[in-house]
């Protein structure tokens, strides 16, 4: 009996080892494991045999049955190892054609800029206050300490819709409007960007309309070396840690004292350059310290609160930072223009 | 304002600056210096010469040869100037000489003669064409004064002269006169002024004794003055003079206008000279002027005045428009021997009233309007007077005629110390104050550390504390300035709800393809009532339009963005441009007035246009084109993460394909509409077929419903059934599914549309419609005969509903 397996072990072995596909490889499991296979009738055969016997060939004939199912196992893992094979070869593909583009917009520049500064002072503790395009004349100019024949009403011409009513000049009036709701007795620290309008021709340093971000911080004891700070810390994270800043004195009705705000110029970082046009310092935003007459008329008194206050142009601070050449393109919205700068 | 340097230094000691470090130092202490420009580049061999002889050229009609003295020698040159002659001072380069423009001066010889130098024109020295003095505009310059032959022109002329152009804001009207330049660059130099001589003689006649003033405009003329100067001899003024005009880019004239306009420039004080001997009478008279006054200004120029215009009569007619330009009737000329000159303070809104209403800005009427200084005005007349004594031959009249009730007074303004350093973030001390007070020259009482000080009239800018705060941080230089943050508590910013949903939409629109654009608000009017969704335009009563617009193209403010976008489209297209997918976030004007008299209501939308390819991948034969339902899908997918429930209904919309539009509706209010742009109106832009959206954000902003609450996945499985529907070709697919909705019972959990077929195997006229329908209970997994139930439902209320049928 022990014979007979042995040699059955070894005729099923070989006959796996001759199995040339998965159906032969079948036919040879059938064949020696199956109920009518040589296995089955040897298992069978075990209660002819005594006690003694019994356990000795019980084990031998697991073994061999163990040996032939790994063997059969074995190849047919082979065998479908081999049938994957052909079909991934078949289905090898060119992976350098180029893959199905997403569909992907991106923001206009000047929204990114906006963005940009928004959330950088809203980092600062700033909120952003927004406010209407068509502006009375007292929001516009009056609030503003620029009575009706203020001289420096000529330096913005504007487009009057009545006597009364006209296109926004600067987005200043929404800081009056904000302070006028805060009635004067709680600070402001506001941001207010959006689009402002002149009677400008347009040209490629001009636009009729364009943008402006601006911003106001009144406490009680604001500092004008406050606004200095504040507008180092935002030119250094706007622009790059390498950057100075330099005030100088300037003129707007709405503050007092004025400043206008240089960066030093990225290209030569101060020794002048045609970039700076040999200044070494680049203009970029105007402000100061808010002019009482401003505060007076919005409800705060000058002599507890002061304040201060600036502004700037996303437009110019996009030509200087991207080098675009031309305003009009802002307004264009030439694809090839907009789609430049989707990128991070 | 243009500054020569030459000329500051008359009144302020320059030291070693140079153009460029006093440049800077201006800028940096408040007004901003927009450019340097020097009169001639640094010129060597160029010296006077004195034309011995001058004779016509053998062999060429329009040369001469002259022979010209240069001091160390004498030498031939060939000359081209009309206007040589002998006996003539003139400017020789000699060879040697690099002329601007790097023109070398050689020895030539012209038509066979030898010359052996150059006579020179100002122009060809690098003076600007428009302030070289008429008469010497197309020929060589010829001295006038007596000059030393031989020696270097530059002096004589001015050439290394430096001019700084001032950026004036408008509160420094005070460095609107080389004096008001000279205290503040003495105050950065920490310089004192040098103020000019105007004294002179004078005769025993009285100019009270000739001329009569009498004010009756008061309010607008506050002082008027009226001095006589007779015997006077027009002629050229004095060379320096000159030279310091045309730097200040003024073109001389003769003396007696060169004189006035070189005391407004120094003064900042504008003086008029009327030939008294044409003035018709012995009278001044200022008033109003009369409706329909006519008036005939010197550039002979008959104007139109009316009771806003502020003249100067002789009692009778006006002789000047006042501040402004004087008449041609009594203008100085080469006959003037007696002239009056009026120094006066004339109100700056009069001034300013004429200049709009006859486009006559100059520079007296810019000074007025700003404001002169009020004890500069017959400080003015007395220089003037000086300077006729001593260029003009003039004989003064004693006195002054005039009319006074001008305010002389300093203003005063108290400081603190501690109150400057509070507002600065500074630690200057009492001394530094009194330091910075003695820069600006301005006196002052100290009682401690408070100061009340005196401002000077020159400077009419400084009223209040904060003007004198800034003063004093200027001087003392921002540079100095700390940077502090603010010490007030800190309060955390924040995007307001609107504006954080607003960055979201742009988000959606963005990862949906389509990118942002920003157009114009202002448009053509009609373009402003073009495609303007229904809901707007039942609010609008009509488009708000500009007072005065530059131009009907932007005239109008926008009801709709999508025509912008059109325009944008159109414009990329014709830039072979032509896959488009853009949006824009704005807003449109809204007034419900015909006239508007009152702000109109300012209403953000989303718009958008797409056209052309949506899908390419062309090896992979994947081609979709944009179509109604791309956009739509878009549209759907904003709305859906909003949390929003929308209807979308087919609608006529002017300017829209009335096949392919939909309007949108939201708890039945319009909140705009989608579809294709109607083939005619796109044709105006030169496109075809393009889709277009616009949404009230208003409406969606205010209605988001997107709570952020858990809901349990469902753990039951949900079952499944499809429906195929027959009904009529033109039954909206919505309908049938609000339908399906409604029957279907509690535990419907989705439905969509899967299938739409129209054609063979059906009725003509018929559609097919399948519909998958899942059904879900949360709670337990449903019945057969629950689903089969609600199945039934469905089918009985679309054939009661919509004549549909299950298809065979």
């Amino acid at each position: 009996m022990q014979e007979k397996l042995h040699a059955l072990k070894e005729e099923a072995l070989t006959k796996v080892a001759q199995a040339e596909d998965l159906k032969a490889l079948e036919a040879v499991r059938v064949g020696y494991l199956g109920k009518k296979g040589p296995m089955t009738e040897v298992l069978r055969g075990m209660g002819k045999l005594s006690p003694e016997e019994r356990p000795v060939v019980g084990e031998l004939a697991n073994k061999v049955r163990e040996a032939i199912t790994t063997a059969l196992e074995e190849k047919k893992q082979r065998f479908e190892a081999d049938v994957l094979n052909t079909q991934l070869k078949t289905e090898t593909i060119d992976v350098t054609l180029p893959g199905r583009p997403v569909n992907l917009g991106g923001p206009h520049l000047l929204t990114s800029i906006v963005t940009e500064i928004e959330d950088l002072f809203i980092g600062m503790g700033f909120d952003i206050k927004e406010g209407p395009e068509v502006e009375t004349d007292y929001y516009n100019f009056e609030a503003l300490n620029l009575p009706k024949d203020h001289p420096a009403r000529d330096m913005q011409d504007s487009f009057y819709i009545t006597e009364e009513l006209l296109l926004r000049t600067h987005t200043s009036p929404v800081q009056a409007r904000t302070m006028g709701e805060y009635r004067g007795n709680k600070p402001v620290k506001m941001i207010c960007p959006g689009k402002v309008y002149r009677r400008d021709t347009d040209d490629a340093t001009h636009s009729h309309q364009f943008t402006q971000v601006e911003g106001l911080y009144v406490d009680k004891n604001v500092r004008m070396s406050d606004l200095k700070g504040v507008l180092n810390q935002f030119a250094k994270q706007f622009f790059g840690e390498e950057r100075e800043i330099r005030l100088r004195p300037s003129f707007f009705p709405f503050t007092e004292p004025s400043v206008e705000m240089d960066i030093s110029c990225k290209v030569c970082h101060g020794k002048g350059c045609s970039v700076c046009k040999q200044t070494g310092w680049i203009e970029i935003l105007g402000g100061g310290m808010v002019h009482p007459d401003v505060l007076k008329m919005a409800g705060y008194d000058p002599e507890i609160y002061s304040g201060f206050a600036f502004g700037m142009g996303p437009e110019r601070i996009a030509m200087l930072k991207y080098g675009v050449d031309d305003i009009r393109h802002f307004y264009t919205n030439d694809q090839r223009f907009l789609t430049q700068y989707h990128k991070a | 304002m243009l500054v020569s340097l030459n000329w500051l230094k008359q009144y302020v000691d320059l030291g070693s600056e140079t153009p460029e470090s006093l440049a800077d130092k201006i800028t940096k202490t408040g007004i901003e210096v927009e450019g340097i420009e020097y009169v001639s580049e640094k010129l060597n061999h160029v010296v006077v010469g004195y034309v011995e002889s001058c004779e016509k050229h053998p062999d060429a009609d329009k040369l001469n040869v002259t022979i010209v003295n240069v001091g160390t020698e004498t030498i031939q040159i060939v000359c081209g100037a009309p206007n040589v002659k002998a006996g003539q001072h003139v400017i020789v380069a000699k060879v040697g000489a690099v002329l601007p423009g790097n023109f070398k001066i050689k020895k030539a010889k012209l038509r066979g003669v030898e010359s052996n130098g150059m006579i020179c024109s100002l122009q060809e020295l690098g003076v600007k064409e428009q302030f070289v003095p008429k008469d010497l505009a197309d020929g060589i310059f010829v001295f006038d004064e007596e000059v030393e032959v031989g020696r270097d022109v530059t002096s004589y002329l001015n050439l290394d002269d430096a001019i700084l152009e001032l950026g004036l804001t408008p509160n420094r009207s005070d460095a609107l006169s080389m004096l008001g330049v000279a205290y503040e660059v003495a105050a950065i130099l920490n310089e004192k002024v040098q103020l000019p001589n105007v004294s002179y003689n004078t005769s025993t006649k009285r100019a009270s004794e000739l001329v009569n003033v009498e004010v009756e405009a008061k309010e607008d003329n506050p002082y008027y003055g009226a001095f006589v100067a007779k015997n006077i001899t027009i002629k050229a003024s004095p060379l320096w003079m000159r030279n310091y005009l045309m730097a200040a880019g003024i073109r001389p004239i003769n003396n007696v206008v060169d004189i006035t306009n070189y005391v407004l420039l120094e003064y900042g004080q504008p003086l008029h000279a009327f030939d008294l001997d044409k003035f018709g009478s012995n009278q001044i008279v200022v008033r109003r002027a009369e409706a329909e006054e006519k008036f005939k200004t010197l550039d002979e120029e008959v104007r139109t005045l009316n009771a806003e215009h502020l003249v100067i009569t002789n009692g009778e007619r006006p002789h000047a428009l006042a501040g402004v330009m004087g008449g041609f009737e009594s203008e100085v000329s080469e006959t003037t021997r007696t002239i009056l000159l009026e120094a006066a303070y004339f109100d700056g809104k009069r001034v300013r009233q004429a200049v709009k209403d006859h486009g006559l800005r100059s520079e007296s009427s810019t000074r007025f309007e700003k404001g002169v200084d009020p004890n500069r005005v017959k400080k003015a007349g007395f220089r003037a007077l000086h300077l006729l004594e001593k260029y003009a031959d003039a004989t003064i009249c004693q006195g002054v005629s005039e009319y006074d009730a001008l305010d002389y007074e300093e203003k005063d303004v108290v400081i603190t110390t501690e109150r400057i350093n509070e507002r600065l973030g500074t630690t200057i001390s009492d001394d530094e104050i009194i330091v910075i007070l003695n820069k600006l020259q301005f006196n002052y009482t100290q009682s401690g550390s408070s100061f009340t000080v005196h401002v000077p009239t020159r400077r009419q800018d400084i009223t209040i504390f904060e003007d004198m705060l800034e003063e004093v941080a200027r001087i003392y230089g921002y540079d100095h300035l700390d940077y502090t943050l603010p010490e007030g508590g800190q309060f955390a910013g924040k995007l307001t709800e609107r504006q954080a949903l607003k960055r979201f939409v742009k988000q959606v629109m963005e990862g949906a393809g389509l990118s942002e654009a920003i157009t114009y608000s202002l448009t053509t009017t009609e373009r402003a009532t073009r495609l303007v969704a229904p809901d707007i335009k039942v609010k609008a009563v009509s488009p708000v339009r500009l007072a005065m617009p530059m131009s009907e193209e932007h005239s109008t403010l926008r009801l709709s963005i999508l025509p912008e976008l059109l325009a944008v489209a159109s414009y990329n297209q014709a830039r072979k441009e032509k896959d488009i997918a853009l949006y824009e976030i704005g807003t449109v004007f809204v007034s419900d007035e015909k006239e508007v008299t009152k702000q109109p209501k300012e209403l953000n939308r989303l718009s958008g246009v797409m056209q052309g390819a949506w899908l390419s991948h062309p090896f992979q034969q994947e081609q979709k084109s944009v179509d109604f339902y791309v956009a739509k899908g878009i549209v759907e997918t904003l709305i859906e993460r909003l949390g929003v429930d929308v209807q979308f209904t087919k609608a006529d919309i002017d300017g829209m394909h009335p096949g392919r539009t939909a309007e949108i509706f939201a708890n039945n209010q319009s909140i705009g509409f989608i579809g294709q742009v109607h083939p005619t109106l796109a044709k105006t832009y030169d496109l075809k077929e393009i889709y277009v959206f616009d949404l009230d954000l208003e409406y969606l902003y205010d209605a988001v419903d997107v709570e952020p609450r858990f809901v349990q996945i469902p753990r039951f499985p949900s079952m499944s059934r499809d429906i195929a529907l027959v009904m009529d070709g033109v039954t909206p697919s919505g309908e049938v599914l609000s339908t399906i909705k409604s029957a279907a019972g509690e535990h419907l959990y989705s439905v969509h549309v899967f299938d739409v077929y129209q054609g063979d195997n059906l009725p003509e006229g018929k559609k097919s419609l399948a519909f998958n329908l899942r059904y879900l209970d949360p709670t337990r997994t449903l019945t057969d005969e629950e689903v089969e139930a609600s199945y039934m439902h469905v089918l009985e209320a679309v054939k009661a509903r919509h004549g549909a049928v299950l298809r065979a």
